[in-house]
């Protein structure tokens, strides 16, 4: 495909989209599924049909809008409107209004406190596109910065601007990105991979879930770019089985992208070519790290092994590997066409860019946001989260699952960056933020994310398969108010010793959530133990 | 030609090549490294943890038996920290499983009760776990007692890269992770079994055995270890 051809596509796509006078844009990511916004879909398309207006307003079907706890959501353009709650019965008032005042009874008013303070980079077209339909992404730019690193720019240019663009990794643990690709790039190896990471598992994260629901093209495009700056032939993306709406979306996403020539061979008419792959991971938790993910690609059980070797040098099938999480790769594209210094001033110095975050919990407004690093705690929870509902305090937020921490109300102001969120005992993870109020025990909150990791164990190392298994049961006795203080000496050796012989990830970090709540709340472990017993 | 490194183990000045591990070095230096997982000509998998040593300028602990050599590396192997967290590896493999050694067919004989006495682990803090775990005795010429098996998996690697039967694997996850044969079938009833025994060999507890072995008396066969080392070599050759 030449320039003009592209261009003329692009072009075409685009004035299909303006021939519209309105658009009525409705959320058909999960969670606004799961509250019926098909149907109202479905009663939009009626009403609309019924009023002859076929060729004067489009309904679209997009991904995620956002306030997830109060979907159906939905969006107009051009009067950019949002309603919230949409029910099938309002189809008819939503296009009374259109292009005037917006319906009260529903409407999400555009300077409600969510939308303050975010900035949408890897979600730009999640809302805007039609993830089942390339032309949509076409229109609002998708593949555009993959023809201009294929056609225009050397693997060595494309690697420097991500480089200088100072994007981490978004699985949680922030490894330069650039370091990695060009560690893979100088690898020399005739044959290496991609691999996409979307294997996301912690409790309370739905980023990932979203990003390929919305815009599951953004994700094959930021993969076919490092293919192209490393020098790689085929990739994979692995996905956790139960997103099977994001898997359906991927599938399609992948077939259109083969059939336009975005993927598969001499892309662009270049001598460039990438094949992709789906690959379903079977619901093993520790299938997220990314050596037991690789196992488990090439049909082995998915357990880790120690690093080094890194996939870098020794992946899939032994041959050099670049994996990253399905975040980082919705990044790239916005990085090749805006530059690397526009990405690199947003966020934070050493954090730059955006981070997609999960809201969930005890918060008045529950959803998918994506925000500036650097923001603090506070703007999120009590700003675009809205706050504790009933009336209730805020106890503390969870941040990274079940290898972070809890954070408590003293450091709200803290900035969320990755360095920041370590020094607390959290980490940054891969953006599930759990919030907390006051009736929370943490005891019990250390509990439940031991029985998690205890449950997704492999098995293969010991302190992980068995120190998971005993700090388990000695959280149980905190929280059944029958520990001594001999237990809780010894859960604390546990945790350290846990975190400092596993073999990966999971059992290194599975103290975290109690090490966090032992630090801010350790009243709360003393409360639990029982009473020293009277000597008879 | 394969480089070689100097680098100092517990302050000893020692010289490997480049393909070789810290536990390798360290063995052939004889500075004492435990270990149960590993066994000489079989891939290492880093798993029991026990090996864990200190190397200055990193801030985190390495398994030697899946490291590698690095000119300059400064390797402390013994160290108050580990000594403290091998005892509580080994308490952990004791309060996993159900291990009697009095009635033990390896009484005497094993790796693990071996490696108690070494390192002084004569009681635990941790909290027996007793799992109810089964015994397969439907092989006519041997034996698994789960009860005793601390999921070393080296059946599992003899079996695959020794033998190339791959008659063993692992199922299961976490704390209920098990050895079993074929797709989880009796022993006796494997099509893929070749009945060598080389996994019995291997074993470091009693929980692999010869039957009509009373207690004590399974012996592992200590000449079969160093040939599998150098089947390996003959092989790489």
């Amino acid at each position: 495909m030449h320039r003009e051809e592209f261009e003329q596509i692009v072009q075409a796509e685009r004035d299909k989209h303006r021939a519209y006078e309105h658009h009525i844009n409705v959320c058909t990511a999960l969670g606004c599924v799961a509250y019926g916004s098909e149907k109202v879909v479905d009663a939009l398309e009626a009403e609309v049909k019924e009023r002859g207006l076929e060729h004067k307003c489009k309904i679209t079907g997009v991904g995620c809008l956002g306030l997830c706890g109060n979907g159906p959501i939905m969006k107009t353009e051009p009067d950019n409107q949002f309603y919230q709650s949409v029910k099938p019965s309002d189809s008819a008032d939503i296009i009374d209004h259109l292009g005037k005042e917006p319906v009260k009874r529903i409407h999400l008013p555009q300077n409600s406190p969510f939308f303050i303070g975010q900035q949408r980079v890897v979600l730009s077209n999640a809302g805007k596109i039609d993830p089942e339909e390339i032309e949509s992404a076409l229109a609002f730019g998708a593949y555009r910065a993959l023809f201009q690193a294929a056609t225009e720019m050397t693997p060595t240019e494309v690697l420097r601007e991500v480089t200088a663009s100072g994007l981490r990794g978004r699985g949680g643990a922030g490894y330069p990105t650039g370091l990695k690709w060009s560690t893979v790039a100088k690898m020399d190896d005739t044959i290496k991979y991609i691999v996409c990471n979307g294997d996301e598992g912690d409790p309370g994260a739905f980023m990932d879930r979203s990003i390929m629901e919305s815009d599951p093209h953004r994700i094959l495009e930021g993969m076919a770019i490092a293919a192209y700056a490393v020098g790689a032939t085929e990739g994979y993306i692995y996905v956790r089985a139960e997103y099977g709406l994001g898997i359906q979306r991927l599938k399609k996403a992948i077939r259109q992208a083969e059939k336009m020539g975005f993927l598969g061979n001499n892309i662009f008419d270049s001598p460039f070519s990438f094949n992709v792959q789906l690959r379903l991971g079977a619901g093993a938790f520790v299938c997220g790290e990314e050596t037991a993910l690789i196992a488990s690609i090439e049909g082995q059980r998915g357990n880790p092994r120690p690093r080094p070797p890194y996939p870098a040098m020794s992946g899939l099938w032994g041959h050099s590997t670049l994996i990253n999480n399905v975040e980082t790769f919705a990044n790239i594209a916005p990085i090749i066409l805006n530059g690397s210094e526009w990405f690199a001033g947003i966020g934070t110095k050493k954090s730059a860019g955006t981070k997609v975050f999960a809201l969930s919990g005890k918060v008045n407004r529950v959803g998918l946001i994506e925000v500036p690093m650097g923001i603090t705690l506070r703007q999120i929870i009590e700003g675009i989260g809205g706050g504790i509902p009933d009336g209730r305090a805020f106890k503390a937020v969870q941040t990274g699952g079940p290898s972070g921490g809890c954070i408590p109300q003293e450091h709200l102001d803290t900035p969320v960056d990755y360095e920041s969120l370590r020094e607390l005992g959290s980490i940054m993870g891969s953006g599930g933020m759990v919030i907390m109020d006051d009736t929370s025990s943490m005891v019990s909150v250390a509990r439940y994310f031991m029985e998690f990791c205890m449950d997704e164990s492999c098995g293969k190392c010991i302190p992980c398969r068995v120190g998971t298994a005993q700090m388990h049961e000695l959280l149980t006795r905190f929280v059944d108010k029958e520990a001594t203080e001999a237990d809780l000496e010894l859960l604390e050796e546990l945790c350290d010793m846990v975190s400092q012989t596993s073999l990966c990830g999971l059992g290194q970090s599975a103290p975290n959530p109690v090490m966090s709540t032992l630090r801010y709340f350790r009243d709360e472990y003393l409360q639990c133990i029982a009473p020293a017993q009277e000597p008879a | 030609m394969m480089p070689v490194k100097t680098f100092k183990i517990d302050g000893q000045d020692v010289s490997g090549r480049e393909d070789e591990t810290i536990l390798e070095i360290a063995r052939e230096n004889d500075i004492f490294l435990p270990t149960l997982c590993n066994i000489a000509g079989l891939k290492p998998v880093g798993a029991c943890r026990l090996c864990m040593v200190e190397v200055a300028g990193s801030n985190k602990l390495l398994p030697a038996c899946a490291t590698r050599v690095q000119e300059g590396m400064e390797v402390t192997t013994n160290s108050e920290r580990l000594q403290k967290y091998r005892r509580m590896i080994l308490e952990m493999l004791f309060v996993e499983g159900n291990h009697i050694c009095s009635v033990c067919v390896a009484n005497g004989h094993c790796e693990l009760q071996w490696l108690a006495e070494k390192l002084g682990v004569d009681h635990t803090r941790l909290n027996y776990m007793f799992p109810a775990k089964e015994v397969d005795v439907s092989h006519y010429r041997y034996a698994i007692d789960h009860n005793r098996c601390i999921l070393c998996t080296r059946c599992v690697r003899v079996c695959a890269e020794i033998e190339g039967a791959h008659t063993w694997d692992v199922s299961g996850r976490g704390i209920e992770a098990k050895v079993v044969t074929d797709l989880n079938t009796p022993w006796a009833l494997s099509e893929t079994c070749t009945e060598c025994g080389k996994c019995v060999q291997v074993c470091p507890t009693g929980a692999l055995f010869k039957k009509s072995r009373a207690v004590g008396e399974m012996v592992k066969d200590g000449q079969f270890l160093p040939y599998l080392k150098t089947m390996r070599e003959v092989d790489n050759a």
